[in-house]
């Protein structure tokens, strides 16, 4: 009780931040960075993001950023560190929060890989998380006196994995190019005969440098980059973005363009789970399974060209509002694709469900306990399939889906949708159950975007002029993509410039995951877990 | 079983026999035909991601979907580049990916057929050249044939892929 009586008064000393979900916004020196994050930890917070920015030539100060899901709103903490003069001998460093919160362990490296800033850790992971010998050791590429349009030559050195040693212990190498089409990243197995003892990832092979690339974009051409993160969550961040961008100039996106972004984000997530379940399916030898969806995949592909004018939504999320109204016969037409689609995954879930050799693939394979799920701060669907209840739309719900609960028939389960085995299959099966909820919300949506209310000449506006924006404003954007949550932490400069941007992907908190999912299995399975997974390299690395 | 066997025989055969999406696109089974005629065999793929979003990765997973059923007309995907006929490489390069990219493209056999696919691989597209891109493919290794497009759909990767064998047998 008392931790929340703390944290209740935690937030009531915060300031507003503008957002499109409740935020509140802390600044703290490194004693109550300390205090709070202690707090934090014995609270229901999920560490969201952690991210820092070069600040030194407004006010001589690193800034580091970290963001939490409380049941009710979210957090931002901002800590500034003096870096003690140009040419300090010691890097700036803060206190570390992987003690705490293990999801940060990653992120602390990345940080420091990026700005050069330091997580005071007992035993600090050393090695690079994006820096692969790339660029030179003394190059921070967010720091405003680096040179991030340079290319350097890269200099590869080894990496240290952590050995496992035993009579019989052997390690597979993996990556990063892969044997099939997927994302590149490098995957080191220690085995026994077929059984996976240890995995340790490494990731970073497609940094590309977002973040220093979206300071030399304007904000009104920031939500391409964000969209192409990754490209199978593309209206999940450009939407995130567009909502930071337009919480900083407090402009409302017109009502029927919030129910088309709604829309193209629930084809978004049916697109994926479509794709995922036949390829889970396919991963375990049932290549019947891949053929029926992945045609019903398709079916949705050309339904998004014939109504949203493209197959994949790269830049319909614009700031202000989408690219385009529906056309006149959209209504018809994905009703109909809504009724087929359901009538083939309803058939689909049933023989996924009685398939024998399919059970025996999917049922206690890659199972991740809900105590670890917890304890690592699990976010988005393997954190449902593992029992966790969590889903944005559900805790900290955004317009258009904070009145759209209500609005789901009797037929769909209501949000976040769970499942308690943890395993690959409590993972499709989430996924399926995800899939038929998102068809009575898209027709929920479409019923909303056709009322009466909105159909006047001035409700038709699709696209809302921004403002400019002031200089030095923070805005956050948090969308519940397919995956889980994506986040946009937008900071504006002068005219127009984005001073920072920070995207980042649940991918983050759920690759380490992976680590615990595949202990004790065997080694052809992980193809199989991995895809139940179906994490993003891309959104990871930026 | 017996859903499974109902289930197949109800779907049918999809595959586009004649025109697909856009009528005047080649399908999967006149790239067949072609293939075949200018190769006398199968077309092996080894696809490599150099750093890219994943969209373009999604459009070339379609190509296996039943209405394109590329594997089905002799274009095959390989595990291995020393495999492969041709390589389709996605994405910027990333710098991280760029040695894996270089013994990649060193170990597949000649005639090193390489596709750059999507605006990334062909211009760097949005994300162009920095400390960690080094932008378009063509940076990094020869590019045979680039592939516009964020991401192109599948009949403007089957024309594209067609395009290039043509080129291969024309130069050969």
């Amino acid at each position: 009780m008392e931790v929340f009586v703390e944290q209740g008064e935690l937030m009531q000393q915060g300031a507003d931040l503008p957002s499109n979900v409740e935020c509140r916004r802390l600044c703290v020196d490194r004693e109550q960075w300390l205090q709070t994050v202690q707090t934090l930890s014995s609270s229901a917070a999920r560490l969201l993001s952690l991210w820092g920015a070069d600040d030194r030539d407004r006010d001589g100060c690193f800034r580091i950023y970290a963001a939490w899901l409380l049941p009710a709103s979210v957090l931002v903490l901002e800590h500034p560190i003096d870096d003690g003069g140009l040419g300090a001998a010691t890097a700036p460093s803060y206190p570390g929060l992987a003690r705490f919160f293990p999801s940060a362990r990653r992120m602390q490296r990345a940080l420091h890989d990026l700005l050069g800033v330091v997580a005071e850790e007992q035993e600090r992971d050393e090695r690079g998380w994006l820096r692969h010998g790339g660029w030179p050791d003394n190059l921070y590429p967010l720091r405003r006196d680096a040179d991030g349009h340079q290319s350097y030559p890269v200099v590869s050195a080894a990496y240290p994995f952590v050995t496992v040693q035993g009579d019989g212990v052997h390690e597979i190498a993996v990556g990063p190019v892969h044997a099939g089409t997927i994302e590149p990243g490098h995957f080191r197995f220690s085995v026994v005969g077929e059984k996976m003892l240890r995995l340790e990832e490494r990731l970073g092979y497609t940094h590309k440098g977002v973040a220093r690339r979206f300071q030399e974009l304007t904000q009104l051409e920031g939500h391409r980059l964000a969209a192409r993160l990754s490209g199978d969550s593309a209206v999940a961040f450009s939407w995130a973005y567009c909502a930071a961008l337009e919480s900083v100039t407090t402009t409302p996106c017109p009502g029927r363009a919030t129910l088309l972004r709604a829309l193209a984000l629930e084809h978004e997530r049916m697109a994926n789970h479509l794709g995922d379940i036949g390829a889970i399916g396919n991963d375990a030898g049932f290549a019947f399974g891949f053929t029926q969806f992945s045609r019903l995949k398709e079916d949705l592909l050309r339904a998004n060209r014939s109504v949203f004018g493209a197959r994949y939504l790269m830049d319909y999320v614009l700031p202000g509002g989408v690219a385009a109204d529906l056309p006149q016969n959209a209504h018809s037409t994905l009703l109909n694709v809504y009724r087929d689609l359901e009538a083939g995954v309803l058939a689909m879930r049933a023989i996924y469900g009685e398939h024998a050799g399919l059970r025996d693939r999917l049922h206690e394979t890659g199972r991740l306990g809900r105590e670890i799920a917890e304890q690592m701060g699990a976010l988005g669907l393997p954190a449902r399939a593992s029992g966790v209840a969590c889903d944005l739309r559900a805790d900290h719900p955004w317009a258009p889906y904070d009145k759209l609960l209500q609005k789901l028939s009797d037929k769909a389960p209501l949000w976040p949708i769970t499942h308690p085995d943890g395993d690959v299959a409590a993972r499709v099966q989430v996924r399926f159950d995800e899939l038929l909820q998102c068809l009575e919300l898209c027709r929920v949506l479409l019923e909303e975007i056709s009322s009466p209310a909105l159909s006047g000449p001035a409700q038709r506006s699709v696209q809302a002029a921004l403002p400019a924006a002031a200089p030095y404003r923070l805005g956050m954007g948090l969308i519940e993509g397919w995956r889980g949550p994506v986040m946009v932490a937008l900071e504006t400069g002068t005219d127009g410039a984005i001073r920072r941007c920070h995207a980042h992907d649940s991918s983050w908190q759920n690759w380490p995951l992976l680590e615990y999912a595949i202990l004790g299995n065997i080694v052809p399975d992980f193809p199989l877990i991995n895809k139940s997974f179906n994490l993003s390299y891309s959104g990871q690395d930026g | 079983m017996i859903d499974v066997l109902t289930r197949m025989l109800r779907t049918g055969v999809l595959t586009e026999p004649g025109a697909g999406p856009e009528d005047s696109a080649p399908t999967a089974e006149i790239l067949h035909n072609s293939l075949y005629g200018l190769l006398g065999r199968a077309l092996s793929i080894r696809h490599v991601d150099a750093g890219s979003c994943n969209g373009c990765e999604l459009e070339i997973a379609a190509l296996h979907n039943p209405y394109y059923n590329l594997e089905g007309r002799g274009v095959h995907f390989v595990a291995s580049p020393r495999h492969a006929d041709l390589l389709l490489v996605t994405g910027p390069v990333s710098v991280n990916m760029e040695e894996a990219l270089k013994r990649t493209y060193d170990a597949a056999p000649d005639p090193k057929l390489v596709i750059a696919l999507g605006d990334c691989a062909s211009c760097g597209g949005v994300f162009g050249q920095n400390y960690a891109s080094r932008g378009a493919i063509a940076n990094v290794i020869p590019v045979h044939l680039t592939i516009p497009g964020c991401p192109p759909d599948p009949v403007t990767i089957l024309t594209g892929i067609l395009k290039a064998v043509r080129t291969i047998r024309l130069t050969a």
